[in-house]
C-alpha cells in the first residue's frame, strides 16, 4: 500500500497543508472518496498533478462531453466528408435552385442549385482546418517569443510589447480586407497566415504574463541554485507551469478563428469560389433570405454550433485548469 | 578556507531609488564548519546568499563590490557558464519553504534525478536510481515506493527532506540553508536540523545556516554572524555571544527570545523598526533604536572592532555593552 509510509508528521500536515495546490487535490480527494470504500484504496495513491487532477474533472463535466463529441464528429467529418455524403459539392444543377428540403437532399438546394447537406458537410473541412491550423500556429509562435519576453526581460520584453500594441490596434475585419485582397491565392492558407500574424500577440500577452508568474516561483530559484541552465528552466521547469492559460485561451478562440474565416468569406476576401466554405455559402445566400431562408440557416447553423463547441470546450478547460474553481 | 566575502556590496536599482542591501560583508567559512547569519528581515542575510549563489535577480540588483571567494577562487570573475556549474555541484542552497520550492508537476525523482542527469549526464535509468538512494539517505521511508510521487503527497517535513537530498545529491562543498526550518512546525524542525547537521559532519562540508531563530543556532553553529542594514554588526564564536554579547542588538536579539525562567514577565522588544535600505540612518545604522546610543552614534559609523582574536563588534561601546 503506497499510503503507509507516511511518518507520524505526514498526519499533522496532511491536515494543514497550505496552498492552493493543497487544498484543492485534498477536496478531489475527498469527492474521490466512496461511501463504505476504505481510504487509501482510492486512486489517492496514485501521482496526481494539475493536468491528471484536470482530466478527472474533465471527464466528469456535461459540458466538457457534449463539446467533445461534437467536436470529435466535426474533425472527422472532415477528415472523410464523403462518409455521410454521397455527392460532389461542386456537382450542381440549375434547375434545381432555391428550392427547398425534398427526398435524397434534406436541406434542400442553394442558389446554384447546389446540395446544401453536401456543401454544409464539406463545409466543416475549411472551417477546421482554417480553425486548427490558425490555433496551431498562434499558440506556437504567441508563447515562444511571449515566454521569451517574459523570461529574459529587458529591451527585447519592451520592444515586443510594443510590437503587440500595434497589432492590437490593427481593426481584424479592416487589416483583414486591406491584406488578403491583394492576396491571389485562393486556399485557405492565406487566411490562416493572416489569423497567426493577428492573433500571435494575444496569446504572446498571456504567454509572457504567465512565465514572469511562474519564473518567480521558488523552484525557479531552486533550480538555478542547483545548476539548471537557462534552456533547462524554461522548457522543464516555467514551460509546464506556464502553458495552463495559454491551452485555455487558445482553445476559446479556435472558435473564434473559424467564425473570422467565415467573415473574411463573406466579405469576399477569405475563400472564393470554387472553395467550399459556410462563409461563402452564407454570404451567397443572404439576399435570399425572404424566400429561401433554408439556404442561409444551415451554413449559419453549422457555424454556431461549431463555435459554440470550441468556446464550450475552452471554457471547460479553463474550469478544470484553476485549481480555485473546485 | 572554504569561502571568504570580502567586502560585499549589493545594491537594488528600483524606481523609488537605490536600495542598499549589503553594505560591506565580511565572512568566512571552513569546511566542515557552521557559520549561522542571524537577523531580522531585510538585513540583508538573504542577499548575500544569493550574491554568493550567483542568483541574484540582475536587474534590479547590482553586486558593487567586493569579492567571494570559493576555494580560492574569485566567483565574480567567472562567466556565467561557469558559475552555473558551480552551482549545484559545488555549492548548494536549501530554501525555506519546500513546497513551493519543489516544482508541483514533477515528481520528486525526476527533480532529484535531475541533478545526475544536469551535472553528471547520467542516463534516467541511473538517475532514477540515485534519488531512490538520496532519499534512504535522508531517511524518506519507503523511497523506492515513493520516488514516484508529487511533492504535494509529501508531509512539510518530508518536502524538506527531499530538498535537502536535492542540495546534497552531487556532495557539495558548501551548503546554504535559508531559513530551512522556518516553514516546519517545532517537533519536525528539530529532526530536518538534525539531519542537516548529520549530513555535514559525514561528507565534512560548510554551511552557512541564514535564520532568525537563535534558539536553532546555539545547537548547531561553530560561529556566528549577526546582520543589520547589510552589515554584520557581530561575529563571534558561538559560546561568547550567548555568554556576553558585544552588540546593543545582539543583545536585544537574545533578550526578546522567550524563557521559561522570565514566566509573568513583559517579553523583551527591540523598540522601532528596521531601517529603510533607501535611506540608511547616518552614523550607526542601529542608532535610532540603541538604547546606548551617544552622539558619536549619530555621526560616526562604528568599524568592525577586534574584541578578541576571532570577535568583532560594530559599536563604539562594545566594552560597556559586554559589561552588560
Amino acid at each position: 500500500m503506497p499510503e503507509q509510509p507516511y511518518e507520524q508528521e505526514g498526519a499533522i500536515a496532511g491536515t494543514g497543508m497550505g496552498g492552493a495546490m493543497d487544498l484543492a487535490t485534498s477536496e478531489a480527494t475527498t469527492l474521490e472518496k466512496t461511501p463504505g470504500g476504505p481510504e487509501g484504496t482510492g486512486p489517492a495513491g496514485k501521482p496526481r498533478s494539475l493536468w491528471s487532477d484536470a482530466w478527472r474533472d474533465l471527464r466528469r463535466n456535461p459540458v466538457f462531453i457534449i463539446a467533445g463529441v461534437v467536436i470529435l464528429f466535426l474533425v472527422f467529418i472532415s477528415l472523410w466528408p464523403s462518409s455521410i455524403t454521397w455527392m460532389s459539392p461542386l456537382t450542381c444543377d440549375l434547375a434545381k435552385a432555391q428550392q427547398g428540403s425534398q427526398p435524397g437532399h434534406p436541406f434542400g438546394f442553394d442558389g446554384q442549385g447546389c446540395d446544401v447537406y453536401t456543401r454544409t458537410v464539406y463545409g466543416t473541412r475549411t472551417s477546421v482546418t482554417v480553425g486548427v491550423c490558425a490555433t496551431l500556429g498562434v499558440a506556437i509562435l504567441g508563447s515562444v517569443l511571449g515566454g521569451l519576453a517574459g523570461y529574459f526581460g529587458g529591451a527585447w520584453d519592451s520592444f515586443l510589447s510594443r510590437i503587440t500594441d500595434i497589432f492590437f490596434a490593427i481593426p481584424v475585419v479592416l487589416g483583414g480586407l486591406v491584406l488578403l485582397s491583394v492576396v491571389t491565392s485562393n486556399t485557405v492558407w492565406p487566411v490562416v497566415g493572416f489569423i497567426v500574424l493577428l492573433g500571435w500577440p494575444q496569446i504572446a500577452r498571456i504567454g509572457r504574463g504567465s512565465v514572469i508568474t511562474a519564473k518567480h516561483n521558488d523552484y525557479v530559484h531552486a533550480a538555478r541554485s542547483l545548476g539548471a541552465s537557462n534552456s533547462r528552466i524554461l522548457l522543464r521547469h516555467i514551460a509546464p507551469n506556464a502553458v495552463a492559460p495559454v491551452i485555455v485561451v487558445a482553445t476559446i478562440a479556435l472558435g473564434t478563428y473559424i467564425a473570422l474565416e467565415a467573415t473574411l468569406s463573406f466579405l469576399g476576401v477569405g475563400l472564393k469560389p470554387p472553395n467550399v466554405s459556410w462563409g461563402i455559402d452564407i454570404s451567397a445566400a443572404s439576399p435570399y433570405i425572404r424566400n429561401a431562408p433554408h439556404m442561409l440557416l444551415w451554413p449559419a447553423g453549422a457555424l454556431a454550433l461549431t463555435v459554440l463547441a470550441f468556446i464550450m470546450l475552452g471554457d471547460a478547460v479553463r474550469d478544470a485548469l484553476d485549481p480555485k474553481l473546485r | 578556507m572554504l569561502l571568504e566575502v570580502r567586502d560585499l556590496h549589493v545594491e537594488f536599482h528600483t524606481r523609488d531609488g537605490v536600495a542598499k542591501a549589503v553594505n560591506g560583508v565580511d565572512y568566512s567559512v571552513d569546511a566542515g564548519q557552521t557559520l549561522a547569519v542571524l537577523g531580522e528581515s531585510g538585513s540583508g542575510k538573504s542577499v548575500t546568499a544569493q550574491a554568493v549563489m550567483g542568483i541574484l535577480d540582475i536587474p534590479p540588483g547590482k553586486i558593487t563590490g567586493g569579492e567571494i571567494l570559493f576555494q580560492g577562487r574569485d566567483l565574480l570573475g567567472l562567466k556565467e557558464e561557469e558559475r552555473r556549474k558551480v552551482r549545484g555541484a559545488e555549492m548548494a542552497m536549501i530554501f525555506q519553504d519546500a513546497l513551493s520550492s519543489l516544482n508541483p508537476v514533477l515528481t520528486v525523482g525526476d527533480q532529484l534525478g535531475e541533478m545526475f542527469i544536469v551535472h553528471r549526464g547520467m542516463s534516467k535509468k541511473d538517475a532514477r536510481a540515485k534519488a531512490v538512494e538520496l532519499m534512504d539517505r535522508v531517511r524518506i521511508p519507503a523511497a523506492a515506493a515513493r520516488v514516484g510521487d508529487y511533492p504535494h503527497q509529501f508531509s512539510g517535513g518530508m518536502r524538506q527532506r527531499i530538498m535537502i537530498a536535492m542540495a546534497l545529491a552531487l556532495e557539495p562543498a558548501l551548503i546554504i540553508a535559508d531559513e530551512p526550518t522556518t516553514a516546519l512546525d517545532v517537533t519536525v524542525q528539530a529532526q530536518v536540523m538534525d539531519l542537516l547537521a548529520d549530513l555535514q559532519r559525514e561528507y565534512n562540508m560548510g554551511l552557512i545556516l541564514i535564520t532568525h531563530d537563535l534558539g536553532v543556532v546555539a545547537d548547531v553553529a561553530d560561529k556566528i554572524a549577526v546582520m543589520y542594514a547589510g552589515r554584520i554588526v557581530e561575529s563571534a564564536p558561538v559560546h561568547d555571544i550567548y555568554k556576553a554579547p558585544a552588540h546593543p542588538y545582539t543583545r536585544g536579539l537574545l533578550d526578546s527570545i522567550p524563557r521559561l525562567d522570565q514566566k509573568g514577565q513583559e517579553l523583551y522588544a527591540i523598540k522601532g523598526l528596521p531601517p529603510n535600505l533607501m535611506h540608511i540612518p547616518p552614523g550607526c545604522a542601529f542608532n535610532p533604536r540603541c538604547p546606548m546610543a551617544q552622539d558619536v552614534c549619530r555621526t560616526d559609523e562604528p568599524p568592525l572592532y577586534e574584541v578578541d582574536e576571532d570577535r568583532g563588534s560594530a559599536c563604539h561601546f562594545w566594552r560597556e555593552c559586554l559589561d552588560g
